[in-house]
Formats: structure tokens, C-alpha cells, sequence
């Protein structure tokens, strides 16, 4: 609780208190009962008598502060007038500020909830000085290419290079991703994580400024910043609305009165009225659900960069996705060997020392598959031959590793590959013989599958896949992921076409799925464009509306649900408040609804509407 | 030239309020409140003094929403 709260909270319960108190015991007085019932009233509410006084005095006059003023003050009066009731207006006044602290204190309970995880910002950063000490600097002032050292407990300040120790990473609070990341000398580390055990000395590659997590920050604070049709239709709503029943409650007052001469009847009734109609739990709890909707999404990992495009995003009808680096891993895996006369194991040896000092993303793969590539064979005389492949002397056998022309050229006859269509095939001859070939192939991400029949089950209509990548491949691809349509060898350019194509159809909203630099202007198009990982390319994250902080495609129906229950709790806000108002509108004007049920109409409504807009940060299990 | 402010206000509707009070004042080209970090972000339109125009932002916002309050550095 921060002090405010405890403040008001205070008075709440004082002046319930005396409230109570006042209603056991008997005063014949009129006038002694008023001073009597004074004193908890003014306790509760003088703020917002204050603050309904200051309205007026700035020409602000119509908000909910205003209301209540004149609902109490001229219960007050009728209460004098009248019946000498007093109890009604301390209650009105007391129920609103119980209403208040409420909400206060649910919106900084979730506000916490929020900002602990996304506390990321390092305040500081080690560095080595002069005497071999540790001094903590600001991270603002360390230059590219320093040398940062990294303690166990502590975040990572600075994206950089690992240059010496190895440890356990938790990038949870980046990626939402809870299993631990290993790395070794040698690895890239980006911030915002935190170094779970070993000593690490990292050589820092870009400033604090443009590292990963004063980026995310950035994202963060500005998200929110776009408001969605709901929220605009509110404060519209509001700012008619406010007016249009002050003036209502008054003709209420007057007209029937002039008619039946009873005026403290329809005052009372004008005043029930008022109560009813104040537009808090409207004004409050919508934009609260966007406020929760955005901070539950970011705790998953899910950066949303306004509620506008929360809104957008339940809608989406179709989803268009690249293909590399967003469904498949974008980095090249041996996925078969096939070899002849000789064993696997050989083959792929053979290969990985032919390819030693080359690093072609072809060489990489096969060095990867091959783990202990520097052992003790001689590699000599290593060629690289354009167009072909690599030749070496590898323990004094010739070997040629490449392409079919290649094996032709050295007079190695080929075998077909029956895998040719899923990926490169790499053919591998000893001394001018086919010894046999290896598969290389862009893989498919573990989740991809499971995604997109997550997108299919949450009621999206189309799927379709753009790739600049070769027929063959693009439809293995969306074969075995059962993607709707497929189109394949792509320029840059033709992706945006492409996805003009399907904009024109007006099948509803359409996102695009991308993470590379090319896919920028694709991502801007879309009706909404979603980003994967943070760890991408700072053009895609800057055009997408959202970001997936880790690589995985599941998140994008996890996004779209998030999206729909934040959208589904607005709704329901929406018609209930609106709803329980009008039916309390009518009673109230009938004469059949007193004050009481004001009060529950009034903060009964706003708290279950609080209430209801809190759920939308609980999306865990969506 | 932008800058960010913290806040202190209650509501997500009074953030609202001060966010539109702010846009309306003069200097400021464009300002956006975050409820979720209580945070407002102003850019300023050149040739002006962002302190005395962060005094105008200040008494604006009190106007609209009296129980607000910007951290002015």
C-alpha cells in the first residue's frame, strides 16, 4: 500500500465508524443530527468536494468527482428539507471512496505484478580498473569494445562477446523462456539476462543505448501510447455522456415537480439518478483491461506497442508467414547421409576436414555435425573450386566435396539422392570414386507444427506461406506444416505484393509473421505485423506492431488468444456497466430504486469491472 | 528534443486526461503517458524551453486531473 492509500484508507474506516455509530443513536434535533452527520461525511469526502470545487473553477466541470458533489450535497438538502435523513448522502460519498481506494489498490497491485517483471534495467556495470579492482560504472559510460565482467546474480548490462568464463544464462525476463541458456567463451550474450553461476568477462559490441534491453525498455515505456477504438469511443463516450445526464437528473428535478408540486420526491429521485449514472466503471476498468491485456502479454514474452493493435490483433482472419527464420530455424542442418562403400561416420569425416578452413554456411553445417573436426588427420592442399566445391588431400586421398558437376569432373559416378527434393545435397568422391552424399537442409522448428494448428483450432481462416526460397522446398515446408497457400521464390518486393493480394481479398484482418531486415516493409503493410525475437533485426522489431521476444511460433496463437480474452473482458465490461445503469436509470427515474441501489449501481458495478479487467493480466494457460 | 517524466496518478482514464492536456499545450509536439510504468513522454517542438513549457504541462494537467503529479527533473 503507498501512503496515499493508507491515508485513505484511514479515513474510509473512520468515518464508516462513526457513520455506524451515528445511525444507533437517537437525536431528536434536526440540526444537531446534520452537524453530527457532518463530521464523517467531510471526513470522507472532503477531496472530493475539493476537487469537483477546482473542476468547476477550470471549466472542467463534468467529471465523476462533480457528480458525487452534487448526488451528496443534495441528498444533504433534502435530508434538511425532508425527512431529516442524513445517513444516505455519508454513504453515497463513503461507497465512492471505498470504490476508489479498490481500484486504486488493485491497479497498483497488478502494476507491481507487472513492472517486477519487466525490472530489467541494469543499474550498473563492472569494470576492471587500473589495480586489477572492481569498479561499477554507470553502463551509459562504457565504450564499445571494453571489457565488462559479469558476476554470478547479476544482469548483464551490455550486449557483447563472451571472452572468457562459462555459465548459465536466465533470459526469462527477455524471452519468457525459463529454461537456462549455457554459454562459453565465444558466444554472444545480449542483456537483460542474468548470469546464474559462473564469472563471466564479456568484450562488449554495441553501447547501453542500443543494446537489446534499453531497447526492450524502450519498447515498453512507449507501449500503450496508441489508443485502441474502445478506449477512444470511451473518452467520447464520457464527455457526452457526463453532460447529457447532469442535464437529464435536472429536467427530472423540475418538470415532473412543477406538475405534482412534490419536489423533494423527484429531487430525491434526480439525485438517484445522478449516482447511478456516473460513468466510472466504464472509465476506469476499459482502459484498465488494456493496461492488463499489454503487461499479462509482455510477461509471456509477447510485446504488444499499443492497445490499438491488441484490438487488431483478435480480429486477424488470415496469418502470412516468411518462411526462414520464422517456421524453419534459418540455419542449415545435415539431415541424412547416405553413403556408399564406406560407413556414415566416415563419409561425414571426410567431408568435415575437406570443408576445415572454409566458411561457407555449407562448411559451418558440416563442421557442426561433425564434432571433432581438429583431431589429428592432415588436411593439405585444401581448393576451393567455383561453382563446384572444395578439393584437399586429406590424409593422401584426394577428396572432392560439392555439387554434381564436381563429381562429373573428377569422373565419380553419382547416385540420386531420394531426399534431393527437402534440402542441398553435398556429394563426396575419394580418389575420383563415389564414396557418397549428405543432405543439408533448412529445418523446420520443433513448434511450428504445433503452431500452426493452434492458429487453425483458435478459428484463423487462411494460412499462407512466403519465402524467396525454391518451389521444392517451400512446399515440403508447407506440406508437412498443412500451410493453405504457398508462394515460393520471392523477391523482397514481391512478398509485399503479395501480401497486397491478399489484403485486396478483405478476408479480414491479415498479420504478417517475419523477423528478417527485407521483411520490414512487409511487416508495415500487414494490418498488423508481428516481429520474431527481439534478438532480430532492429528493422523488423522497429515496423512490427508486435514483438515475440524468443523464436517460437507458438507464441503468435498464444498472442491472438491473449489478445481475444483482453477484447472479450472490454466487451463484457462494456455491456455490463452499460447494462445494469440503464435497468438502474429506469428504476431510479420510476421512484422504484433509492439511493442504496445507486450504490450498488454505482461501486458495485466499478468493482466487479475492476475485478473483470484484472483477469486480462492471467494469461498463462491461454 | 524528447524527455521522459515520471508521474503519479491514479487512474488509467485520469492518465488519459493528462495525456490529452498535455498534447494541447504549447511546445509540445506530441506526449503520451504510459499508466502501466507511470511514465510521460514529451517531444518538444524546436525553439522552445522544455522547462517552462514542462511548467505549462504541469498546470494543464492539474486542471484536468488535480491529483496528478510530474517528477520535473
Amino acid at each position: 500500500m503507498t501512503k496515499k492509500q493508507k491515508k485513505n484508507l484511514t479515513r474510509i474506516i473512520i468515518a464508516a465508524v462513526l457513520m455506524i455509530l451515528l445511525i444507533f443513536i437517537p437525536i431528536e434535533n434536526k440540526w444537531l443530527k446534520l452537524v453530527l452527520y457532518m463530521i464523517p461525511y467531510l471526513i470522507v469526502g472532503y477531496d472530493i468536494l475539493i476537487k469537483a470545487f477546482k473542476g468547476i473553477k477550470n471549466l472542467q466541470p463534468f467529471d465523476e468527482c462533480f457528480l458525487m458533489a452534487i448526488a451528496t450535497v443534495g441528498a444533504i438538502a433534502v435530508g434538511i428539507w425532508g425527512d431529516g435523513d442524513f445517513v444516505e448522502a455519508v454513504a453515497v460519498m463513503l461507497f465512492y471512496q471505498i470504490g476508489e481506494w479498490f481500484q486504486s489498490y488493485a491497479v497498483g497491485k497488478s502494476r507491481k505484478n507487472i513492472s517486477a517483471l519487466m525490472d530489467i534495467r541494469p543499474d550498473y556495470a563492472n569494470i576492471e580498473n587500473d589495480d586489477g579492482e572492481l569498479e561499477q560504472v554507470d553502463p551509459d559510460e562504457v565504450e564499445v569494445g571494453s571489457v565488462i565482467i559479469v558476476q554470478a546474480g547479476e544482469k548483464i548490462p551490455i550486449d557483447g562477446v563472451v571472452v572468457e568464463g562459462e555459465s548459465s544464462l536466465n533470459t526469462s525476463a527477455l524471452t519468457g523462456e525459463s529454461m537456462p541458456r549455457n554459454v562459453i567463451s565465444g558466444d554472444e550474450v545480449i542483456s537483460g539476462c542474468i548470469n546464474l553461476n559462473g564469472l563471466l568477462k564479456i568484450k562488449t559490441t554495441k553501447e547501453f543505448g542500443e543494446s537489446t534491453v534499453s531497447k526492450i525498455l524502450d519498447l515498453v515505456e512507449n507501449a500503450s501510447s496508441k489508443k485502441s477504438k474502445s478506449e477512444n469511443f470511451i473518452s467520447k463516450f464520457a464527455r457526452i455522456y457526463t453532460p447529457a445526464v447532469v442535464f437529464s437528473a435536472l429536467a427530472l428535478a423540475v418538470i415532473p415537480s412543477v406538475f405534482t408540486g412534490d419536489w423533494s420526491t423527484w429531487i430525491y429521485r434526480a439525485l438517484t439518478f445522478l449516482v447511478i449514472s456516473c460513468p466510472c466503471a466504464l472509465v476506469i476498468s476499459i482502459p484498465l483491461s488494456f493496461f492488463a491485456g499489454i503487461g499479462g502479454a509482455s510477461k509471456e514474452g509477447i510485446l504488444v506497442k499499443g492497445s490499438n493493435y491488441l484490438e487488431i490483433l483478435s480480429k486477424t482472419k488470415t496469418v502470412v508467414f516468411d518462411k526462414t527464420g520464422t517456421l524453419t530455424k534459418g540455419v542449415f542442418e545435415v539431415t541424412a547421409i547416405h553413403p556408399e562403400i564406406v560407413d556414415e561416420n566416415t563419409l561425414l569425416h571426410l567431408a568435415a576436414h575437406v570443408e576445415r578452413y572454409s566458411s561457407h554456411p555449407i562448411a559451418n553445417s558440416l563442421k557442426a555435425a561433425y564434432q571433432n573436426e581438429n583431431d589429428g588427420c592432415h588436411v593439405l592442399k585444401a581448393e576451393n573450386i567455383a561453382g563446384q566445391g572444395v578439393k584437399a588431400l586429406v590424409n593422401n586421398n584426394i577428396i572432392c566435396v560439392g555439387n554434381e558437376k564436381m563429381m562429373k569432373a573428377v569422373g565419380a559416378e553419382i547416385q540420386k539422392c531420394p531426399h534431393e527434393h527437402s534440402g542441398t545435397v553435398i556429394h563426396v568422391s575419394r580418389n575420383g570414386k563415389y564414396i557418397g552424399h549428405i543432405v543439408i537442409s533448412d529445418i523446420i522448428k520443433p513448434t511450428a507444427e504445433q503452431a500452426l494448428k493452434e492458429l487453425k483450432k483458435s478459428g484463423i481462416k487462411k494460412t499462407v506461406m512466403l519465402t524467396g526460397d525454391s518451389k521444392k522446398v517451400a512446399d515440403k515446408v508447407a506440406g508437412e506444416l498443412n500451410i493453405d497457400e504457398v508462394h515460393s521464390e520471392l523477391l523482397p518486393e514481391d512478398k509485399v505484393n503479395e501480401v497486397e493480394k491478399i489484403l485486396s481479398e478483405k478476408l479480414g484482418v491479415t498479420a504478417f509473421v517475419g523477423d528478417g531486415i527485407n521483411d520490414a516493409p512487409v511487416l508495415s503493410r500487414a494490418d498488423i505485423g508481428i516481429a520474431m525475437g527481439a534478438m532480430g533485426s532492429d528493422a523488423a522489431i522497429e515496423a512490427a506492431d508486435v514483438v515475440l521476444m524468443d523464436d517460437d511460433p507458438i507464441k503468435i496463437s498464444k498472442a491472438i488468444k491473449i489478445s481475444r480474452k483482453c477484447l472479450r473482458i472490454v466487451n463484457e465490461n462494456i455491456w455490463f456497466s452499460i447494462g445494469v445503469k440503464i435497468a438502474c436509470l429506469v428504476l431510479g427515474a420510476l421512484g422504484i430504486a433509492n439511493m442504496w441501489i445507486a450504490i450498488f449501481a454505482d461501486v458495485g458495478v466499478m468493482v466487479i469491472a475492476v475485478l473483470n479487467a484484472i483477469r486480462a493480466l492471467f494469461v498463462k494457460k491461454l | 528534443m524528447k524527455k521522459t517524466y515520471k508521474i503519479e496518478v491514479d487512474c488509467a482514464n485520469c492518465a488519459n486526461k493528462m495525456e490529452n492536456a498535455a498534447k494541447k499545450t504549447e511546445g509540445v509536439k506530441d506526449a503520451s503517458v504510459n499508466f502501466m510504468t507511470l511514465k510521460m513522454s514529451v517531444e518538444f517542438e524546436d525553439g522552445y524551453d522544455y522547462k517552462e513549457v514542462m511548467q505549462n504541462v504541469l498546470k494543464n494537467c492539474k486542471k484536468v486531473e488535480d491529483d496528478c503529479e510530474i517528477y520535473l527533473k
